[in-house]
């Protein structure tokens, strides 16, 4: 018997990942009803005002998504915790940093979908327009997703072992996620009303980095974590 | 040369919190050896098995699995070793050779595999239903379907016979014996003391988690 490498068990599972969250559909449903549940409200909140509303469009986009994501975050450890099926994999054994791995690329896959399917809801919903060119949006989301993966995952697995697990979650992760929040909803401002003195770019970077560092932790962090 | 035992514990001790689990217990398991372990609940059984599995490390003390040191060759010994527990280490939500099939894929074997796995334990590769709706003699054999898969030289089963009906209790019985059969050393946590006696060749008691001569 020889066991697959890093990559390849990362690949195992992220597929098993994705067949679980697909299976229970349910919990998506619960996300996405969620998450534009959060961008109506926000939108009732401050009332009539069109021009505030537009103006922070981008601010409400990650915010709907920082929101749903505990949710989606919380219950991709509660999959693993109904029979212990983190513990099996560590018992194969399968190596930690592809558990990390798989598991902070599934969330980040679920974020994703559900920050695309935000977009054209904030377009209806706040008249919006997207001024810079579409896939500058895309990436934005994508790098701002696995920015909120990446410390999610983590502090997912920290947090699933406390009792008090749906309220240490947030605690943990929203004040370490400052930083991506602001850069993604300052980048997504820009997007959506232009970038005169192009500083998109310095936020993409601030957002990429963020991504560089969680990632890195999380693969050097996540075998301790887990382990007891 | 001679091989090493397939389990060797010298004066292991597990706390939790201020609950002492096991205190200093040393034992030696032969290998293709099939032990009995017997104690009343929270006597230590489930916890000697998960410090053998490394699912948890001992407070104190020294685990040797087929020669490997658990606590610094803790992968190779996973490696070495199967654990049959109280949970069932699968996904709910996929079927029962979905689940195989991540296995198989993880240590390297063809997808194939599974398939033959489940056959082994009589469920059948067709039934696309989810786990959740499997009876808890399915979930048991599907969890003995993981051991078989695996083919671990050492086999640790806490507790096989919990909510079997009789007819469960016998067919589960003829595949431990299979598992023996084939050389593999057997650990069996059990209060189905009848059974247990006819699959294992030595036994150990355990009390407040202290070795007692049996």
């Amino acid at each position: 018997m020889r066991l697959p490498g890093l990559l390849a068990s990362t690949w195992v599972l992220f597929r098993k990942d994705l067949l679980v969250e697909w299976r229970s559909r349910s919990r998506i449903n619960a996300l996405v009803f969620f998450s534009l549940a959060t961008l109506l409200l926000f939108s009732f909140a401050l009332g009539p005002d069109t021009a505030l509303l537009r103006r922070n469009a981008g601010g409400y986009l990650w915010l709907a998504l920082l929101l749903s994501s505990v949710l989606a975050l919380g219950e991709s450890f509660r999959v693993e915790r109904e029979n212990a099926t983190l513990e099996g994999l560590r018992l194969i054994p399968v190596d930690s940093r592809a558990i990390f791995l798989s598991k902070g690329l599934a969330n980040a896959v679920l974020l994703i979908g559900l920050g695309v399917l935000l977009v054209p809801v904030l377009v209806a919903l706040l008249d919006v327009r997207v001024v810079l060119p579409w896939p500058r949006l895309l990436g934005l989301i994508v790098l701002g997703c696995l920015a909120i993966s990446a410390p999610g995952t983590l502090y997912g697995a920290i947090a699933s072992h406390a009792r008090a697990r749906d309220v240490l979650l947030p605690l943990l992760l929203f004040p370490v996620l400052i930083p991506a929040l602001v850069a993604a909803a300052k980048g997504t401002a820009l997007v959506l009303e232009g970038d005169p003195m192009e500083q998109f770019h310095s936020w993409v970077a601030l957002l990429a980095s963020f991504d560089i560092l969680y990632w890195g932790l999380g693969v050097v962090l996540f075998p301790r974590v887990v382990e007891e | 040369m001679e091989l090493p035992p397939a389990l060797q514990l010298h004066d292991v001790s597990k706390r939790y919190g201020a609950r002492w689990a096991l205190v200093r217990l040393s034992l030696t398991v032969k290998r293709g050896t099939a032990l009995l372990l017997t104690g009343h609940n929270g006597s230590g059984k489930t916890t000697l098995l998960r410090v053998l599995a490394t699912a948890v490390r001992p407070s104190s003390g020294q685990v040797q699995v087929l020669g490997l040191d658990a606590s610094r060759e803790t992968e190779k010994v996973r490696a070495q070793v199967g654990l049959l527990s109280h949970a069932n280490f699968v996904y709910e939500d996929l079927s029962g050779l979905e689940n195989l099939e991540v296995l198989a894929r993880l240590l390297g074997l063809p997808v194939s595999s599974a398939q033959t796995a489940l056959e082994r334990v009589s469920l059948s590769a067709r039934d696309d239903r989810p786990i959740r709706t499997y009876s808890a003699g399915m979930r048991r054999r599907l969890a003995l379907a993981r051991l078989f898969l695996k083919q671990p030289p050492v086999a640790l089963l806490d507790e096989p016979f919990v909510e079997l009906d009789p007819s469960g209790v016998s067919e589960l019985e003829t595949r431990i014996r299979e598992l023996h059969a084939a050389g593999t050393t057997l650990v069996l946590a059990t209060h189905h003391i009848e059974q247990g006696t006819q699959l294992c060749t030595d036994r150990l008691h355990l009390e407040q988690g202290r070795s007692i001569a049996a």
